[in-house]
This record gives C-alpha cells, sequence and structure tokens, in this order.
C-alpha cells in the first residue's frame, strides 16, 4: 500500500490532481473516524476531515516520502480538531493545572455544562454512551485515547502522529484511562 | 487503594501498555493477590478499555471523495508553462540559440571597420575598392563599410555591405547584392550560414 501511496503523490507532485482521489479514497474512513471520534458532531467531524485532506493536497511537497503518509496525515487531521476543540472552549483554560496538585485539572473542579444526569446517561445506547464518554475527556487525553484505541496505533505511532516524546504519550495515556474509569464508575 | 502505593497503580498501567518488566510484574501479580481493592481498581480499568474498543467503526458519508476533489485549489499556471517547457525540450534550445545568434549577429552589423576580401589585382583605397579596367577578378567580391567601383571583371559575386555598388561597362558573372538594412543583413548571415551547411554535406558526399 505504501507503495501505491508514493507512487500517486509523485503523480500529484508532477501536477496530476486526479491522482489525489485515490489517496482520499484510501483514508477517507479512518480520517473521518479520528475527526469524529474528536468532535462528537458529524457536519464538523466531516468539515474537519474535508480540510484536512486540503492541507495535506497544499503541503503534500513538504511530505518526506521515506516516513509513512498516514502518520503524517493523522497528523494534520488531529492538529485540525485540536484547534477546533480549543476554539469552543469559554475563555478559562479548563486544562491548566491547578496549582499544588499532581495532575489534576479544572475539568475535575468544575462540572461541565453539557453534562446529563446520571441515570439519563445509563440510558443511552451503548454506542452513543461511548462517544458520550470519549467526548468527556479533556482533549489532550481524547487525542491519545482515540489514537490507542480506536485507530490502534502503536505508543511510537501516537507520538509521531502528536509530535510529543513516548514518555508523554504514556503519561496522558495512563491519566486517559484514569480519567475514563473514574467516569465510567461514578468516582 | 488509598493504603496502597502509588507504584502499584503505575505498574497496572505499564501491564496495559504491555511494556511491564518481569519484576515489576511479579509484584503486580503478588500484591492483586493480597489486595481486592486494587483488583477492583484493574478490573475497572480493563472494563474501561474494553468498553472505548466497543465503539462501531464509523465511515466516511458517502460522496465525501467527491467533496474533497471539488475543494482542492486549481493547478496554478506556473506548473503549466514549466510543465510545458519540460515538454518541448527542442523548441527551448532553438528558442535560446536564435537569442544568443541574433546578439551575435547585430553585433557583427554595427562593427564599423572597413574590410573587403583579398583578391589579387584589387586597389583599395581605405574607402573604395576599385576593380581595374582591364583586369578580371577570380572569385568573389565581398566589401563591408565601404564602396565598390566595378571597371574591369568580376568572374563571381559581389557583395556590398553599408555602401554603393558603382558600375559602368562592367561584367560580373555573379550576383551583385546590396546590404544597407539589419533585417537584410540577418537574412544575409542565415543564408550564408545555411549554405556553408550545405557545401558540408557536399563536401561529404
Amino acid at each position: 500500500m505504501d507503495a501505491l501511496v508514493n507512487k500517486r503523490i509523485k503523480q500529484v507532485l508532477k501536477g496530476d490532481q486526479n491522482a489525489f482521489s485515490d489517496i482520499v479514497n484510501l483514508y477517507q474512513h479512518k480520517l473521518y473516524q479520528i475527526c469524529y471520534r474528536m468532535l462528537g458532531n458529524k457536519q464538523e467531524a466531516e468539515d474537519i476531515a474535508q480540510e484536512a485532506f486540503v492541507r495535506a493536497y497544499i503541503n503534500l511537497h513538504t511530505f518526506d516520502q521515506k516516513r509513512k503518509f498516514s502518520t503524517w496525515l493523522y497528523r494534520i487531521a488531529t492538529n485540525l480538531c485540536i484547534d477546533r476543540i480549543r476554539k469552543k472552549k469559554p475563555d478559562y483554560y479548563l486544562d491548566a493545572e491547578v496549582d499544588g496538585t499532581d495532575g489534576l485539572n479544572m475539568y475535575s473542579q468544575i462540572a461541565a455544562d453539557d453534562q446529563l444526569p446520571e441515570d439519563a446517561a445509563l440510558q443511552m445506547e451503548l454506542q452513543d454512551r461511548i462517544q458520550y464518554e470519549i467526548s468527556r475527556l479533556p482533549d489532550k487525553y481524547r487525542a491519545v485515547i482515540v489514537l490507542k484505541y480506536i485507530e490502534e496505533l502503536s505508543l511510537q505511532e501516537i507520538s509521531e502522529v502528536l509530535d510529543l516524546p513516548l514518555g508523554t504519550v504514556k503519561t496522558r495515556i495512563h491519566r486517559g484511562r484514569e480519567a475514563l474509569r473514574k467516569q465510567l464508575n461514578k468516582l | 487503594m488509598s493504603a496502597c502505593p502509588q507504584y502499584i497503580i503505575d505498574y497496572m498501567h505499564e501491564y496495559l501498555d504491555g511494556d511491564i518488566s518481569r519484576e515489576h510484574e511479579q509484584v503486580l501479580k503478588q500484591h492483586l493477590k493480597s489486595c481486592a481493592e486494587c483488583q477492583k481498581h484493574m478490573h475497572q480499568l480493563s472494563d474501561t478499555i474494553a468498553f472505548v474498543k466497543s465503539a462501531a467503526h464509523i465511515t466516511a458519508p458517502p460522496h465525501f471523495e467527491e467533496e474533497v476533489m471539488k475543494r482542492l485549489p486549481r493547478p496554478k499556471n506556473r506548473v503549466g508553462v514549466q510543465k510545458w517547457l519540460r515538454r518541448h525540450p527542442f523548441l527551448v534550445a532553438a528558442a535560446t540559440f536564435i537569442i544568443l545568434m541574433s546578439a551575435t549577429l547585430f553585433g557583427r552589423f554595427n562593427d564599423n571597420q572597413f574590410s573587403v576580401t583579398k583578391q589579387p589585382n584589387l586597389i583599395d583605397d581605405g574607402q573604395t575598392v576599385i576593380v581595374p579596367e582591364g583586369e578580371v577578378v577570380k572569385g568573389d567580391i565581398v566589401v563591408k563599410n565601404g564602396d565598390i567601383v566595378i571597371e574591369g571583371e568580376v568572374d563571381g559575386n559581389v557583395t556590398v555591405i553599408n555602401g554603393e555598388y558603382m558600375a559602368s561597362t562592367s561584367v560580373v558573372t555573379g550576383q551583385i547584392e546590396e546590404i544597407d538594412q539589419v533585417f537584410e543583413w540577418v537574412w544575409y548571415e542565415i543564408k550564408r550560414l545555411a549554405s556553408d551547411f550545405m557545401a558540408l554535406f557536399e563536401k561529404e558526399e
């Protein structure tokens, strides 16, 4: 598959725009899935996933063909998703760690506005419930959990996609798992 | 759980990441056997992972690919010109050649030195070349930046560049040409090159 992708990339770089449609075809579902899981909204997911492909097309000459194309593409998409999530946020920064605590941030201090009553969450269909719980995660944990357990990327790949050291990725996965565990067990 | 050390929880995550060392795994197993609280914690973490992994696969909406292709910017013109140049290397080479050639041709035209083809029995006074009466010049004569007066006979072509041809009762067996325009000069040079070129081939045959 990598050979085919690199062949198509070369064609696009030579000016053959149509060769890009094969690249879109190969990655559209994965990219859309990442965006949907990150954003929790179909319209936004479609818009951001399309935007990610457009940016990949425009910046294709900067892609190093010795590397994995999917990693590069996922990186563009996750960056766009994180930007979108942050734009929607209120003024105060929920991710900021509260002084004197280790890993505790504003999320643990306040009740989110879109939080549902406990029994409403319990009555949801499983698939809705999964998306609801993922969307309650702070975005930096959400990105690693989505890439690890939904896209099933290795820790090394996640570190490349997010441009973070491997150690940071591990810490975020650990905290993401703990946050989800608490959400699910109402701790 | 509160009584248990933090490293036990760290080991749980190492285990879940699949990169726990053998020693840590031993410690964790020993601890879980004896601590119900931590066992519960471990189970909850595994359940959490199973819960997220049971998320259904999501596929992009239909026409997604078309929509992306519609949003791509049109290819730039610059690329088109480059492509054209790359596809017609011969035309590019020819154009470059013509530009360089015409530069040297104009250069030569502007060179105002008087010159004449060396032939025996020609008289020249630095401005005018004279073919004296009763003499026969065998071969072509080219005069540059000067005039020619023919009183005798010329057995060949006569070419005058930037000058005048004056004759009374002369006999010239070849062609007589006067050139005093840049365009004519270029045309003459091209013809000369072409005939030289032809001569080269004729020799080879």
